[in-house]
């Protein structure tokens, strides 16, 4: 190789000088030293992690494998794939009691129908509030927009805490509001959202419906103001055009508003879609995952195993599990909308 | 039907008018229905806040209501006022509010000062430059950014916990770096004067510059050294959860940046190269200037997500002095809390204020920067 590009060189160095080596990569190495500092950052804290989270998954790192200068100091041991299998086959109760009720595949599966059901009322409901928003000659327009950024505006710690507090069983706001208006049909106990065990519809326990609510009222907003501004630049012409030829307010909405909302709502979705699987905040503060795990998603099961439980390496195992869920789930969407094009820009 | 685009521009006024166009009127029932509409939204959105609005006007430790009430009937700041006197409750460890909220704001303002100033050269170099690989480090950047920073916890746990290292050498580096800024600010004076370019901005720098470097020596001769100290345990403090979290709010810096910089058009700076311009003058000279709103929302959402962090905070952290204002509020949560709903509520506001205000006042950049986080993906 390195023979033929020097003859090549010769070659061309007869009839134009050509350019060094040094000279022709300036442009790479001006670039090399802007992203310097961030390269170097990110190799130590954030792609180093990675690979030694690979290695911690394949060992049996517990809470005393970190500091080597305690007394009671256990070196990790290799392990193997022995920590994907406990994860695989729900059988880390042999390792820790309290995790009797850890069910692999359950939690992936409620994880993935939490994303779903929430983005859906998220972009529906984000849409029809954007398009009721943007009638012409409505009234407050600007007051109604004001209201309707707050859920935005607020930390979600906060609203998750909040919402937690409103759920409580005995003088939560959500119970003493339904008791005004169911009235003597409202149970005396007060409705137990969040420790309320056997399921209530779907197979899912009262706690998923509680977030339900709570975090489509935290999700809507982000997409009525993407749908917004897509909304503010579809020309009226179009609407003009598809009144002369005789369309009703709901063909024009389905042939019009929609088709052209979609190049806004579909990267909007997507963002909807990863946040939402990863929502630590609603889940971990408002069910704590129960009861008996069963509103458990991906990430609140592996902060617990980390957090509650110290168990380092099955953590780390679980978070590997994470990273490949989340890869597929990326790919698919990067198919969907593209997305990989637009990086060129 | 086929004229009536001509009669509306000239009859819109009319109660009964239709069409689209400016001033267009809806039939009153067509208003009213909408009214109702947003209203009921409004209200639903409303209904939380107003809730904990209430609670938190409250008289201190009053008991419970069994009556909803979201409009406050009567104003007392006795809340606000217990929870600044006494957060946290006896048993969950003594500390100040003000020292809560002054770990929360280093932890908070140190991340995203960092990783803005980094990330703002790195999102340049992706923006603008051609360079071996930049598809493959962008898209890497991509992918880590996709994962919940939790799924890293482990490692960055354990590494960090390992780094332990006396008083003295934490100092060092303190001095360390003071030095670097100082020596970095002298060069670019001197540069600055040799090139007759010494300007009201450079001046500022200067003095910014300063004052850091004269907070870094003054936290390094502030490190109380006592006898037969412990070592400083990296993993332990504010430091360690700092640093991992920038391990996520880095690459958030870049990427966000990287969009709102494909933004800048092109043409100023393809004039500014027919004039000679460098790489360096173009960044410094140009793409710096007309950033600043973008590295004002970018660091504003990283001080939002640190300044409420929760996760990181609660397995790194284990004395009560270095607590966050987040783990302070999570130990006021939760059914069988002892915690007065009120003092929670009025936590709760207290943590929001500052940061929903700052929101507000961005909002108009955010959302422009939030839609085109969109359209990136």
């Amino acid at each position: 190789m390195a023979s033929a590009e020097s003859s090549v060189e010769r070659a061309s160095e007869s009839d134009l000088p050509r350019q060094s080596w040094w000279t022709r990569t300036r442009t790479s190495r001006t670039a090399y030293t802007y992203l310097f500092p961030a390269l170097i950052v990110m190799a130590i804290i954030t792609f180093y992690p990675i690979v030694y989270q690979f290695w911690m998954s394949l060992t049996d790192f517990g809470p005393s494998s970190i500091n080597p200068n305690v007394a009671n100091y256990k070196a990790p041991n290799y392990v193997g794939f022995e920590n994907y299998r406990l994860i695989l086959q729900d059988k880390l109760a042999t390792v820790d009691a309290d995790l009797n009720s850890f069910r692999f595949w359950r939690t992936l599966g409620f994880n993935i129908w939490w994303t779903f059901s929430n983005v859906i009322f998220h972009v529906s409901l984000g849409i029809v509030i954007a398009v009721m928003l943007n009638v012409e000659g409505l009234w407050f327009k600007k007051i109604y927009r004001a209201i309707y950024i707050l859920p935005m505006v607020l930390p979600q710690l906060v609203i998750a805490t909040i919402w937690r507090n409103m759920f409580d069983a005995k003088e939560g706001a959500v119970n003493l509001f339904l008791k005004i208006f169911l009235g003597p049909a409202f149970p005396e106990a007060g409705i137990d959202w969040l420790q309320r065990v056997d399921p209530v519809a779907f197979g899912l326990p009262l706690s998923y419906f509680a977030m339900l609510i709570a975090n489509i009222w935290l999700g809507w907003p982000f997409m009525t103001i993407v749908a917004t501004g897509a909304l503010q630049s579809i020309p009226k012409e179009l609407y003009e055009a598809a009144s002369i030829d005789g369309a009703t307010g709901w063909n024009k909405f389905w042939t019009i508003t929609l088709p052209l909302l979609r190049p806004a709502m579909v990267p909007a979705t997507i963002l909807g879609i990863i946040q939402t699987f990863n929502l630590f905040h609603v889940i971990y503060f408002i069910s704590g995952g129960g009861p008996l795990g069963q509103t458990e998603i991906l990430v609140t099961q592996a902060y617990k195993l980390i957090n509650g439980n110290s168990l380092f390496g099955i953590g780390a195992a679980f978070s590997v599990f994470i990273f490949i869920i989340l890869g597929c789930i990326s790919a698919i969407t990067a198919r969907i909308s593209r997305v990989a094009e637009s990086y060129d820009g | 039907m086929a004229n009536s685009s001509i009669t509306q521009s000239t009859s819109r006024k009319g109660l009964f008018a239709r069409g689209r166009g400016a001033g267009r009127q809806l039939e009153w029932w067509q208003q009213l229905l909408l009214q109702v509409f947003c209203l009921v939204v409004a209200v639903s959105v409303l209904f939380p806040i107003m809730w904990i609005v209430t609670l938190s006007f409250k008289e201190a430790g009053s008991p419970r209501s069994s009556r909803l009430e979201i409009i406050p009937s009567s104003i007392s700041l006795s809340s606000y006022q217990a929870v600044i006197d006494q957060p946290l409750s006896k048993t969950a460890g003594d500390i100040s509010f003000w020292k809560l909220m002054g770990n929360s704001f280093f932890l908070a303002a140190g991340v995203s000062f960092f990783s803005v100033m980094i990330g703002v050269a790195a999102a340049y170099a992706f923006s603008r430059l051609n360079f071996v690989g930049r598809k493959f480090l962008f898209l890497s950047i991509g992918f880590i950014l996709l994962m919940p920073g939790i799924a890293t916890l482990a490692p960055l746990f354990a590494m960090l916990a390992k780094i332990r290292t006396s008083l003295e050498v934490l100092r060092i580096i303190y001095f360390v770096l003071a030095g670097l800024i100082v020596t970095g600010l002298i060069l670019m004076t001197i540069s600055r004067i040799r090139s007759d370019d010494f300007r009201a901005g450079s001046i500022a720098v200067v003095f910014g510059g300063l004052a850091v470097a004269g907070l870094l020596l003054w936290g390094g001769l502030g490190i109380d050294i006592p006898k037969n100290a412990k070592p400083f345990d990296l993993g332990r403090s504010l430091y360690g959860v700092g640093l991992a979290m920038i391990s996520g709010a880095l690459p958030f810096a870049i990427w966000n940046l990287k969009g709102y910089l494909d933004t800048i058009p092109k043409e100023l700076e393809e004039a500014a190269i027919i004039d000679g311009a460098s790489p360096n003058q173009i960044f410094f000279r140009i793409i710096l200037p007309l950033a600043t709103p973008a590295l004002a929302v970018t660091a504003f959402l990283g001080f939002m997500a640190g300044w409420t962090e929760f996760a990181l905070t609660a397995r790194f952290i284990n004395k009560a002095e270095n607590y966050t204002l987040a783990i302070a509020l999570q130990t006021m949560t939760g059914q069988y809390t002892t915690v007065s709903w009120s003092n929670f509520a009025a936590m709760s506001i207290m943590i929001s204020l500052p940061v929903s205000i700052v929101y507000l006042a961005l909002q108009k950049y955010i959302v422009g920067g939030l839609t085109l986080g969109g359209v990136k993906g």
